[in-house]
């Protein structure tokens, strides 16, 4: 349970993150999504201690931050942007050094090391040095050691940036498993990743929290226009326009030709999907395609976040 | 504090220590600088003591110590791995204590091979034993001041370069005020030699062990071990 209040941080006079709250129950998977520079970064970086808040207050598992960050640190496992790791170190020798820092018990060490080398598939790199490794090694090095204390807390600061699709899915599929358990947070500026693994999705823009919801949510409370596409066989347009025209119900029309093809896009208020088809029926068109397309979390993610 | 914590970050430190080529590098330059300095004098002076090896330490080490600490936490800002450090149920002052004893124990395996140049010397003539053991005493005393400036100047910066630089800077001045006391006001200048490493130092290289250079040396320490603890913290 993390409950965050009135979070503000200023970096000399710019202000970095304005003014946060947000409660996050247990075993909740959160993902924070925003553009670069939101404040997603700094706002991971007060809940873990890393950075201080300028004001505000921060409540993990009971524990007030101001009061004692050390025992907060406990219940967090964290893993920063780009996974920096030292270089200089074995993987093994380094998930070791985290073990007793986060006092493992000695007996119980060499079975956890296993455990997390199995969870996060790093069996084989176990005794190279970890400036060898390869990003996606790197990362998941990085995800073993926040997992390390088997925390109750999870924030992962973009846990997929910079790798290729077949690990994408790799980590995903790692936090998806552990997220059954555990709270988890993390940031991402991939829209679809937030929407496949997060209960709940919060959007920053410029230091300020622009929306707060289930994917779901999200997307029917923005949905104020529907959008119809509809591909004709060569069709002449100005006949198009005419008919579409006179039909009330559309809004907006836009007519494109392409490969013989014409390709048409129609917005309507609400669902118009059967008064459509009835008019290209009447007119005797040769339809070929007609789909209704679905409000995705990128267009919420770009209307919240464009600059006025 | 923790005991128990420092001497992981210790353990970390002193195998990160080890680990790196600059360490070796460090070491041969640290041996040969001295041993040929003090060497090269030793049969002219015609005295069985090690007093030219110890007074050469203070510049010596002005520079090797700066090379062994300006990584310490400069490389750790560079490279973002201070940020899981920071994030560790570890207290800073548990991070500072074990980068410092590691950069401390360093100096001390630098000094080991030193230790035969007593028992050679033992062979040649009569041998004082109290000037050689006051000798590596205010050596290690003096190897902590430095490390500790050394670890201040990198935790000001991200910058290992200038770290170097900043805390060879510091060091130097602290050897050389002394010598420079002939440009001071007379009435300043007890003071300024009284800040100088080199006056305290020698006293210690003596043989003679006074409770004021003890002080002095431990409080240069703290100072800047306590220096690097505001600088970390405020940093956040």
């Amino acid at each position: 349970m993390i409950s965050i209040k009135n979070l503000v941080k200023y970096f000399g006079e710019t202000k970095a993150v304005g003014n946060i709250s947000v409660d996050i129950p247990e075993g909740q998977i959160l993902g924070l999504l925003g553009p670069n520079g939101a404040g997603k970064t700094t706002t991971l970086r007060m809940l873990t201690g890393y950075i201080k808040p300028s004001s505000g207050s921060i409540v993990v598992n009971g524990i007030d931050a101001s009061q004692n960050f050390i025992e907060i640190k406990r219940h967090i496992g964290y893993l920063p942007e780009s996974s920096p790791i030292y270089t200089d170190m074995l993987v093994y020798d380094y998930l070791k050094f985290i073990a007793d820092i986060r006092e493992i018990n000695s007996s119980k060490q060499m079975n956890r090391l296993q455990e997390l080398a199995d969870l996060c598939g790093i069996r084989s790199v176990m005794h190279k040095p970890v400036s060898t490794l390869s990003k996606g090694f790197k990362q998941r090095v990085g995800l073993a050691l926040a997992l390390m204390d088997d925390p109750s807390i999870l924030v992962l600061d973009e846990p997929t940036s910079g790798l290729d699709p077949n690990q994408i899915a790799e980590i995903r599929t790692i936090i998806k498993e552990i997220g059954q358990k555990k709270t988890i947070l993390f940031s991402t500026h991939i829209l679809s990743e937030a929407e496949a693994t997060c209960d709940r999705v919060l959007i920053m823009n410029k230091g300020k929290l622009v929306a707060d919801g289930t994917a779901e949510i999200l997307k029917g409370d923005k949905s104020d226009s529907n959008i119809t596409r509809i591909t004709l066989e060569l069709t002449n347009p100005d006949s198009i326009k005419k008919v579409f025209e006179k039909s009330r119900i559309i809004t907006g029309i836009e007519i494109s030709e392409k490969n013989n093809l014409t390709n048409i896009v129609l917005t309507t208020a609400e669902d118009s999907r059967v008064e459509i088809y009835k008019l290209i029926k009447k007119e005797d068109w040769l339809l070929l395609e007609m789909a209704q397309e679905k409000k995705s979390l990128e267009h919420i993610f770009k209307e919240l976040t464009k600059d006025e | 504090m923790s005991v128990n914590k420092t001497f992981i970050i210790f353990k970390r430190e002193s195998r990160a220590f080890f680990s790196s080529p600059i360490a070796y590098i460090v070491i041969t330059l640290f041996l040969v600088l001295t041993g040929w300095f003090f060497f090269s004098t030793f049969f002219l002076s015609g005295r069985a003591d090690l007093r030219d090896f110890f007074n050469l330490l203070p510049m010596v080490f002005s520079f090797i110590i700066p090379a062994l600490t300006m990584r310490l936490f400069s490389e750790e800002y560079r490279s973002g791995s201070f940020e899981i450090a920071a994030t560790l149920p570890v207290s800073l002052p548990d991070i500072i204590a074990g980068k410092f004893l590691a950069t401390l124990f360093f100096t001390l395996i630098m000094l080991l091979p030193t230790m035969l140049y007593p028992v050679f010397i033992s062979v040649l003539g009569d041998l004082e034993p109290g000037p050689v053991i006051g000798g590596y005493l205010g050596t290690i005393l003096l190897a902590s001041a430095f490390s500790s400036i050394g670890i201040l100047a990198s935790s000001l910066t991200k910058n290992q370069i200038v770290a170097f630089i900043l805390s060879a800077a510091g060091c130097f001045f602290l050897t050389i005020i002394s010598s420079i006391l002939v440009f001071i006001p007379a009435f300043l200048s007890p003071l300024f030699q009284y800040t100088g490493v080199v006056f305290h130092f020698n006293n210690i290289a003596k043989g003679i062990i006074d409770s004021r250079d003890l002080i002095y040396f431990i409080s240069v320490t703290l100072i800047g071990l306590y220096s690097t603890y505001i600088v970390v913290r405020e940093r956040s």
